[in-house]
């Protein structure tokens, strides 16, 4: 199944199993079903409860907070994640405030959802990786997509957290297989973190979210390949708080250990996934810079397969 | 749909009841003292009182259930007040004692309980109401979504964008401005081109303008209007008010006779001089009452965050 399918079947459950379950956003009702397909079906299956809106961000996500205020859930789609910058206001200062600010703790079933990433030509405003600036936001949990997670039982998570989650869909993943490792690879997962692995004792580890982890696989098998170098992928689910431990990393025992993401660079989420876990981490990201639209360009300024390779090696060496 | 200007110039307003003179009066009595325990030094932070604006609250709450939902603002201790009569929860929460609403998380204008929030940022308010109005109108109980706002408050997109949405999906939505013709220190003529009922109308949206602080009167005028709202027809309630008091503490910088105009209209003073003897007896008990309040809030221990993480 294609991850675009497995998230596709997730809203399709959740609404399901839930009359109180909203979905909102710009162009989600079908035939269209959204500018991704991920909300295909859903208006025809539960009209009245997939509302398409006008282009509001701030304001459907303000009303998406509105309905989980008053005990609903919601899940707002925003067409393209750089959009999110619109709701930002109702994100910072109402929707994740509301959990604690007044005095107990409120649940607020709120999912916005935020196809994300670049690789796909679609310029500097349609193609960044936002999650960066929600870390470290209390009452806000950051999810990203992943291939090696069920996207059901994510968005069941999430809901149950009675928090506002913002749940990161890098674009390029909607297209790839769901739960498929690349040769020679093993993958393994306790439904929070994903393993991806040749072996129990690993030269080097990196951890990803889903959207860098094709490109961490394929780096994987050219270090195999060209340097008989065994590595093991980390791939969490949940970004926000920290679900990678220290004791994982001292478990595997690896001579190096790199974090990945396709942020462009300067507070990243990898700085604060080095600093939480105290030990001596590189951080691999994205060049600082704007994401240009020529092929050639945007692949020059992104996190890609060659830059991880060359990055554990320099790992290794020091 | 058309804009409707209540207005009962030159007549006097008639004597509230007493149940609506003992509300106006504990929300004067309140916030005058907070305004003193400010200035002694005992508070943390800052206030913003709505000190002749009290009978805003006071007429449109009796016009509410308790199926509606109340979003109030910055200065919402007259919206609060209102609503519950309930100056210990609220001064206890403002002072962060032991009581509070919040546990004194949340302060002067960050305030929750069953049918009632109030927010600090400008217009963030309104979306969220849609969809509150919206959950009340899929629950078929009939409730509405009532959300003050200023006339600077106008300012912000996001009050576009909800009228936008409460007007194409008819939701029971209620905005209650309260225009005193001053945004903190701004002029209304110095950050609003065009008027608040010609934004309404662009969105086919009633709009109706009351000039009145007669309370009984207001009531009348709006009762119909609000009860077409719980059937989805969207409404915006313009009051002319006037602002008494600064815009927090001691940051007024409007010449004496702009304070002086506004003084003009103070339903208090004008009550004041031609009161009775019932008058002067509920205002002295409403004194009275807050200053117990006082006394007994101040004496309590810290409030405790219980949830705090």
């Amino acid at each position: 199944m294609r991850v675009a399918e497995d998230l596709n079947a997730a809203l399709h459950a959740v609404m399901a199993a839930d009359p109180a379950v909203y979905l909102l956003g710009e162009d989600i009702a079908d035939p269209y079903g959204g500018a991704f397909k991920i909300s295909r079906g859903l208006s025809t299956r539960f009209p009245g409860r997939v509302l398409a809106t006008p282009i509001s961000e701030g304001g459907f996500t303000g009303v998406a907070a509105g309905l989980a205020l008053a005990g609903d859930a919601a899940i707002v789609e925003i067409m393209f994640g750089d959009f999110i910058a619109l709701a930002f206001d109702q994100l910072f200062n109402f929707a994740s405030k509301s959990v604690s600010m007044y005095g107990s703790r409120k649940p607020m079933r709120l999912i916005v959802r935020c196809p994300s990433g670049g690789g796909r030509g679609y310029g500097p405003t349609h193609s960044q990786s936002p999650m960066k600036h929600f870390i470290g936001m209390p009452g806000l949990r950051v999810y990203e997509l992943s291939p090696f997670h069920d996207s059901t039982a994510v968005f069941e998570e999430m809901l149950a957290t009675a928090e506002p989650c913002l749940f990161i869909e890098d674009k390029v993943l909607y297209t790839k297989q769901s739960g498929t490792a690349a040769v020679p690879f093993h993958w393994s997962s306790d439904g929070t973190i994903a393993r991806v692995f040749l072996d129990d004792h690993p030269d080097y580890i990196l951890i990803a979210p889903g959207g860098v982890a094709h490109r961490a696989m394929e780096a994987m098998r050219s270090l195999l390949t060209e340097a008989e170098l065994s590595g093991t992928l980390l791939v969490p689910s949940r970004l926000w708080p920290l679900s990678v431990t220290a004791d994982m990393l001292d478990e595997l025992g690896a001579r190096a250990t790199l974090v990945v993401e396709e942020s462009t660079a300067g507070g990243t989420w990898g700085a604060e996934v080095a600093h939480q876990l105290g030990r001596p981490l590189t951080v691999v990201h994205s060049r600082d810079s704007v994401i240009p639209t020529a092929a050639h360009l945007e692949r020059d300024v992104l996190v890609q397969p060659s830059t991880i390779h060359r990055r554990v090696l320099e790992a290794l060496r020091d | 749909m058309r804009s409707i200007l209540l207005d009962p110039a030159g007549t006097k307003p008639a004597d509230p009841s007493d149940d609506d003179l003992e509300a106006l009066l504990l929300i004067r009595h309140f916030e005058l003292a907070l305004l003193e325990l400010y200035s002694s030094g005992a508070l943390n932070g800052t206030t913003h009182t709505c000190l002749g604006q009290e009978y805003i609250p006071v007429a449109v709450s009796a016009l509410l259930t308790e199926a509606d939902f109340v979003f109030s603002n910055h200065r919402g201790h007259g919206h609060y007040l209102a609503r519950y009569r309930d100056p210990h929860g609220l001064l206890a929460e403002v002072m962060g004692r032991e009581g509070a609403i919040c546990a004194g998380v949340g302060g002067s204008q960050h305030i929750h309980r069953d049918g009632y929030l109030s927010t600090g940022v400008q217009g963030q308010s309104l979306p969220v109401a849609a969809g509150l109005a919206l959950h009340l109108r899929r629950a078929g109980g009939g409730g509405l979504a009532c959300v003050y706002i200023g006339d600077g408050t106008w300012g912000q997109g996001a009050v576009y964008e909800a009228l936008n949405l409460a007007a194409l999906w008819r939701l029971p939505l209620l905005v209650v401005v309260e225009n005193n013709g001053i945004a903190q220190t701004t002029p209304t003529t110095s950050q609003m081109a065009g008027t608040i009922a010609d934004r309404a109308l662009a969105f086919g949206i009633r709009h109706l303008a009351v000039e009145s602080s007669d309370v009984a009167e207001i009531r009348d005028v709006l009762a119909d209007p609000v009860e077409l709202v719980r059937l989805g027809d969207p409404l915006v309630v313009e009051f002319a008010t006037h602002r008494l008091g600064p815009h927090s503490k001691g940051d007024d910088v409007r010449p004496a006779e702009a304070i002086a105009a506004a003084a003009a209209h103070d339903w208090y003073a004008r009550q004041l001089r031609d009161g009775d003897q019932r008058f002067t007896e509920l205002d002295a008990a409403a004194r009275d009452h807050v200053q117990q309040v006082v006394a007994e809030v101040a004496a309590r221990p810290a409030s405790v965050w219980q949830d705090a993480s």
